[in-house]
């Protein structure tokens, strides 16, 4: 086709600076989309832009021109065709109580799974700890745990408690912000794992239950149950379920990754989870920033400074709320 | 490395058009990811000097606040930045690259905020080791995240339509007595050749002076033959002012 270019550019250049500035606008969000008439003549400009493109494509001799189109047209593209929503439409009180609660509930497969490997990982923790009481050193992360029984630390704990208070004090913020950090870290990694077909995630989820089992058996034995719950219930009724819930974005992102029972291809199985994930691990950031603050200020103080009875009905009903938040928020659907 | 590795990412429009979006390679990613990380700790170094009274009056507070920041700042600047400069941060803006929606779309901020939490992944064990790799071996250039996240990192580009005008500073052109030819010109001459021939006339000042010669003279001889303007048009003309004639004819709007 020969294409008489002057012309052609004198002709069109008006339309494709006019719609350079209102994809300007529309990027910016200045844009009045909802205006049928304005949205039906961006889409015209749009399409001109598209039209011209093509039949630049026959000539030849104009290559800034091509690329002045090609990048008009990619740009145009990108902003007519993403009917996603923007951060700007994000309402966080609908987040929270809707969305998340229901993404919840519609991958609960795979929080069942990363439950249940848990659960494993703690049994076989139970079972290492009383076959082989010695395996505390390599089991437990912590050094405090394992150079110690459990009564010689609740007596250390319990009788120390005014200086342990006065160092609390003065080091609460700190120690909290270093929970929250690490904690949050650990959690993604749980579901970033995930992208070795899930086993990254099963993996932590099981080592982490070993602990829990070793640690719970440990204590139970030694007769020091109260303590332990009260020690573990105030944060961990937070923090566990939030490392679970994390374990299930990993899970979901393995999921789609092997493709099993779906016929999609790998992409758009990743594409269709993503909004999912980041809903998850969305929640479990807020979480585990709550269970930072509860475990600086509440878990690490004993008796006789806070009964345990306190922070054991705190803990139980920090995890009764969690779940019943999880469970019944968002079940009713709002009528038209 | 992936043989079968692409260097643009062509989209098909249901307009029925292909348009081309080049990818960012390896190296630049990796300069990106450095000015981050530098931009980064500058701005953890910031916040420590602010806080450095803090730490005189409530020590424990200010660690809270300082760790807190740190951990906010290298693991949520990125993602806050790419959402708020549509796909930038700042070491992306300096090399000129930005993430998109594989798809050619815009980000979503759920993809923004995915593909930043597998960095996590990706800088295991260490210096971005299992990204840099998964990169080399992608066909799309795509570290785990922009897998997971269905994004991919494109040379940016916000061309302008040509104006030439300066650089041909409206000196006459012999060419025009021939409109005819100079379509034919227009028709015959390639994209790439057409670029080149631009490129050479506008950095023709800073090439060294027997370069410039030998260059246009090519280029000269090149466009001869392509379409022979007659003897007296083409009449005394050196071979740089024969080129810039071409270019003018190629890029000229009336």
């Amino acid at each position: 086709m020969i294409l008489d270019l002057p012309r052609f550019v004198e002709k069109e250049r008006p339309f494709w600076e006019e719609l350079d500035r209102e994809l300007d606008r529309m990027a910016q969000g200045l844009a009045p989309l909802k205006d049928i008439t304005y949205s039906q003549k961006v889409l015209s400009l749009f399409h001109r832009a598209c039209s011209d493109l093509a039949r630049l494509g026959s000539s030849t001799a104009e290559p800034e021109l091509y690329a002045y189109l090609e990048s008009l047209v990619a740009r145009g593209y990108a902003e007519i065709h993403a009917a996603q929503p923007r951060l700007r439409g994000f309402r966080p009180i609908h987040w929270f109580f809707q969305t998340l609660p229901q993404t919840f509930r519609r991958q609960l497969w795979a929080f069942k799974i990363a439950l249940a490997v848990t659960v494993i990982g703690a049994v076989v923790g139970a079972i290492l700890i009383s076959v082989d009481p010695e395996a505390r050193e390599v089991v437990y992360p912590f050094s405090h745990l394992s150079e110690q029984t459990p009564s010689q630390r609740v007596q250390k704990e319990e009788s120390s408690y005014g200086i342990k208070k006065e160092m609390l004090e003065n080091s609460k913020t700190t120690f909290s912000a270093q929970l929250m950090g690490n904690n949050i870290k650990v959690s993604i990694n749980a579901m970033a794992l995930g992208l070795t077909w899930g086993l990254g995630t099963i993996v932590l989820l099981f080592y982490n239950g070993v602990i829990l089992g070793a640690v719970a058996l440990d204590y139970i034995v030694d007769g020091q149950t109260v303590f332990m719950l009260g020690w573990l219930l105030p944060h961990g009724s937070i923090e566990i379920p939030a490392i679970l819930i994390a374990g299930q974005a990993g899970l979901m992102l393995g999921r789609a990754v092997i493709g099993w029972g779906t016929r999609e291809g790998v992409r758009t199985r990743l594409r269709l989870i993503t909004p999912d994930l980041a809903t998850l691990i969305g929640f479990v950031a807020l979480m585990l920033v709550w269970a930072g603050f509860v475990e600086a200020f509440l878990s690490q103080y004993h008796e006789p400074v806070l009964p345990y009875w306190v922070k054991i009905t705190f803990g139980s009903a920090s995890l009764v709320t969690l779940f019943a938040f999880l469970f019944l928020s968002g079940t009713k659907t709002r009528s038209e | 490395m992936n043989h079968n590795r692409i260097t643009t990412l062509d989209i098909a429009t249901p307009e029925g058009v292909v348009f081309s979006l080049p990818l960012a390679g390896v190296v630049t990613r990796a300069i990106a990811t450095f000015i981050d990380f530098a931009v980064a700790m500058a701005a953890i170094s910031i916040v420590q000097n602010v806080l450095v009274f803090g730490f005189l009056i409530a020590p424990d507070i200010s660690q809270g606040a300082l760790l807190l920041m740190q951990f906010a700042i290298v693991e949520g600047y990125r993602a806050v930045s790419e959402m708020l400069w549509k796909g930038q941060t700042i070491g992306k803006r300096v090399v000129g690259i930005r993430v998109m929606d594989e798809r050619g779309l815009n980000l979503r901020p759920s993809q923004v905020l995915i593909r930043n939490l597998v960095r996590l992944a990706d800088a295991l064990p260490a210096f971005y080791a299992v990204g840099g790799t998964a990169c080399l071996f992608s066909r799309r250039c795509q570290r785990l995240g922009d897998l997971a996240a269905g994004t991919v990192v494109v040379i940016s580009r916000k061309a302008s339509p040509p104006d030439v005008d300066g650089v041909l500073g409206g000196k006459y052109n012999s060419f025009r007595q021939h409109p005819q030819l100079e379509a034919r010109l227009r028709q015959k001459v390639s994209r790439d050749q057409a670029s080149a021939a631009l490129a050479a006339i506008v950095r023709g000042d800073q090439l060294d002076p027997d370069a410039r010669v030998r260059l246009f003279g090519g280029m000269a001889a090149h466009f001869r033959t392509v379409v022979p303007f007659p003897e007296e048009t083409a009449f005394g003309l050196t071979d740089e002012q024969y080129v810039r004639n071409v270019v003018d004819t190629l890029f000229r709007r009336k």
